[in-house]
């Protein structure tokens, strides 16, 4: 049986060569070899754990290789409750982070602060960075972050060019105080 | 090691000192007042064998006269009796001298408890905030505060029944 | 914040050059610190000379949390202190409040709490030890471990219905009886574990270079441990059998025949032979448990707590006020305070209550294992270097939702 591994985008192909748009590969090549940093903090950690282990193997998908610096990462995986004294951290880690980055919100309390509606607990980390894509549960099941990373996958692929460097991703860097170093152009 | 062998030593030790005494559940409870407590904790820890000290931590009891108890839980392991120490002080000022020479466990405890009530440890190494955030500026376990954010705007107190 | 990550000294004041010490900041995000805890290390060269703790990065407010809630809500709350073996947890805190109420379980109910307690501590050591080895550049302990975590996340499942945060039994019991399925994967889960834990201690017990990494690293001795609170395998590691299970058993603990593991010196490597052995005693427990367990039911005859089964409450007049009575919380608790503690897999886990009768706690106090002996870490690394310290900080297994709570 063939398996098809990657769609092949629209394109005109003859012996000997393909042609296709430039953002077309661009988007497939980055989409299958994502390097995700993973944020683990608390119970969605484990369940993360779980993902990655031998069972629902989460480097099926091109997320071998997990990087624990975020000048080297693509996606932020953001899993378990951020506490406010924790999220100038994330702040910080996710300035660091070169374009294009993407950011998931694994879990409740990732997304909107779960069941600790508290003093003490950030209610939903899109309170300090924007986020793409947010995968509900407490915890999740690994099958639901995988579908997570799926949609993150389809952003990834489909994602033009030249979105970093327009204005509407400037403005909404700058509504959550986020300086980069565009902006000293 | 029973209860009432317990109660006598330290009655007899501290006599006036000795607030109350109850038992409760299985296990013994001795009410002291906050100036004798290190004095109790090295005569527990010396002279009746209670050297573990299980647990610290604070209470407050908003309608009582003095609001704020410590509560201290110790065990003697070897002949596996739990004696349950409470002191209670007063609102304005809450104060009692740190067991941190003694019970090197209760550092982080008292900390917590400082953290969390305002009470004072006296010559604790290093009394600051252990858990919330530095910039924090209220006692949040007071029974006066609420327990969500009080900055939030985002949720309608009308339909989560506050 | 800012002055943490400055190391650099100020130019006015002259160096002296006789000693100069670094500051290494290790965490909160990093991934050899399993969960985020910060420590800024002072370093001589590659030695420790003094360590400065932080943590509080994930406080979520349990105590505060509790004392708005009623007595059943709290259990989801407290799978989340310790969550590599949330059962604990959740046991834990139905007895103290079945201690507060002077509710008495039947034998079966023991048996079946004992059954999910030790899978949930085996649980536990399987998480502590395969880091260790991945902290000491072992990764394949970690895969093979793991796919045996997945043999209980499937036991949970049939049991309660989740994988990890498991909210699992009731106060009074359990809100079903094991099914035949869960009984057939625990003894499917009793014969594959033990081979893999065999291979596991295969590739790294007696291997030399694992042997020389946690050797001597990271040692307390008994006297230091105890005065610093420690509680659980690390204090049994350096040689003081104190467990909660023997010395006040709860749950028909005495019914079991198991012994207690200890080490010699508190190092890194007692602890994980220590979390080996106890890995072991669980199983021999859980095959006790499953071969005597009794007949019986698995819930008990208290129905100010126990809420009636559906079926009667949409039948019978009594069984619908007792429920509503229950939710709205209606019911009278009794006034008191009870301290209560269960062996977690890090330790003395402790829940004191104090009840004022109404429906919510009046203060629930969590005594985190995790959080106290913690305190003990600059004492223990200093002296070492860095990549002891880091051994030394999984072989302790600090959680850090239990270190915070």
């Amino acid at each position: 049986m063939k398996y098809n591994i990657v769609e092949q985008p629209e394109g005109y192909s003859a012996p000997g060569f393909f042609a296709t748009s430039l953002d077309k590969v661009i988007g497939i090549a980055r989409a299958n070899s994502i390097w995700p940093l993973p944020f683990a903090t608390s119970c969605c950690g484990i369940e993360f754990m779980a993902t990655m282990g031998s069972n629902y193997d989460l480097a099926r998908f091109g997320a071998e290789r997990l990087s624990f610096s975020p000048r080297q990462s693509d996606l932020l995986m953001v899993m378990g409750t951020i506490a406010k004294k924790m999220a100038p951290v994330v702040q910080q880690v996710y300035e660091q982070m070169a374009e294009p980055r993407w950011v998931i919100a694994v879990g409740a309390c990732a997304a909107s602060g779960g069941i600790f509606d508290t003093y003490s607990v950030l209610q939903g980390i899109d309170r300090i960075i924007p986020v793409d894509v947010y995968v509900p549960g407490c915890p999740p099941r690994p099958e639901q972050i995988i579908d997570g990373f799926l949609r993150i996958q389809d952003l990834v692929r489909n994602e033009p060019l030249r979105r970093r460097y327009s204005p509407e991703y400037k403005e909404l860097l700058r509504s959550y105080g986020i300086i980069t170093t565009q902006d000293h152009h | 090691m029973t209860h009432a062998e317990i109660t006598d030593a330290i009655k007899n030790k501290f006599e006036i000192s000795v607030l109350d005494v109850s038992e409760a559940f299985g296990m013994l409870e001795i009410t002291i007042s906050p100036d004798k407590i290190r004095i109790l904790a090295g005569f527990l820890k010396d002279e009746l064998g209670f050297i573990f000290l299980t647990d610290l931590c604070g209470v407050h009891f908003p309608e009582n006269e003095l609001a704020f108890a410590v509560v201290y839980h110790f065990h003697n392991l070897e002949k596996n009796v739990r004696l349950r120490v409470k002191s209670f002080l007063n609102t304005q000022n809450p104060e009692i001298l740190s067991l941190t020479p003694l019970f090197a466990a209760a550092n982080w405890m008292e900390r917590e408890t400082w953290d969390f009530y305002g009470i004072k440890f006296l010559e604790h190494p290093n009394l600051i905030r252990i858990l919330n955030v530095d910039y924090l500026d209220y006692f949040p376990m007071r029974k006066e505060y609420p327990l969500e954010d009080p900055t939030r705007e985002d949720k309608d107190d009308r339909f989560f029944g506050r | 914040m800012e002055n943490i990550f400055n190391t650099k000294p100020k130019k006015e004041e002259p160096i002296d050059n006789s000693q100069v010490y670094t500051t290494l900041n290790l965490g909160p995000t990093h991934p050899a610190t399993h969960g985020i805890f910060q420590n800024i290390l002072k370093m001589d060269g590659e030695t420790v000379i003094d360590a400065e703790q932080t943590i509080g990065y994930i406080h979520r407010a349990f105590e505060k949390l509790a004392e708005h809630r009623p007595f059943y809500q709290i259990t989801p709350i407290t799978d989340r202190l310790n969550y590599c073996s949330a059962p604990i947890n959740n046991f834990g805190w139905h007895l103290t409040v079945e201690k507060l109420l002077g509710v008495e379980t039947t034998k079966r109910i023991d048996y079946m709490r004992v059954i999910v307690m030790e899978l949930a501590r085996i649980t536990d050591h399987i998480i502590c030890n395969s880091v260790i080895g991945v902290d000491s550049g072992a990764l394949t302990g970690f895969t093979y471990m793991f796919q045996m975590r997945e043999l209980v996340y499937e036991i949970y499942e049939e049991i309660s219905g989740a994988r990890l945060t498991t909210n699992m039994g009731r106060i009074g019991g359990f809100e079903r009886d094991f099914s035949k399925l869960a009984i057939k994967k625990i003894k499917n889960f009793l014969i594959e574990f033990p081979k893999t834990l065999n291979q596991f201690e295969h590739l790294l017990l007696r291997n030399r270079i694992f042997m020389d990494r946690t050797i001597n690293v990271g040692p307390i001795s008994g006297d230091r441990a105890l005065n610093y609170g420690f509680t659980g395998p690390n204090l049994r590691a350096a040689g003081v059998d104190y467990d909660v299970r023997v010395m006040s058993p709860y749950s028909s603990y005495q019914d079991f025949d198991f012994i207690i593991p200890i080490g010699q010196n508190g190092d890194t490597y007692d602890r994980f032979c220590v979390r080996n052995a106890e890995m072991r005693e669980s199983i021999k427990i859980i095959k006790q448990a499953l071969d005597n367990l009794p007949e019986g039911d698995y819930k008990v005859e208290a129905p100010h707590i126990y809420l009636p089964s559906k079926e009667k409450v949409y039948n019978s007049m009594e069984a619908l006020i007792w429920h509503f009575k229950m939710v709205m919380g209606e019911i009278n608790t009794p006034v008191g305070e009870v301290y209560f503690s269960v062996e977690g897999g890090n330790g003395e886990l402790g829940f004191y209550l104090i009840s004022d009768g109404g429906r919510k706690p009046f203060r629930l106090h969590f005594r985190r294992p995790g959080f106290i002996y913690y305190q003990a870490y600059p004492e223990m690394i200093k002296g070492g270097v860095l990549s002891d310290a880091i051994l030394t900080m999984s072989s302790m297994n600090v959680i850090a939702g239990e270190l915070d709570a």
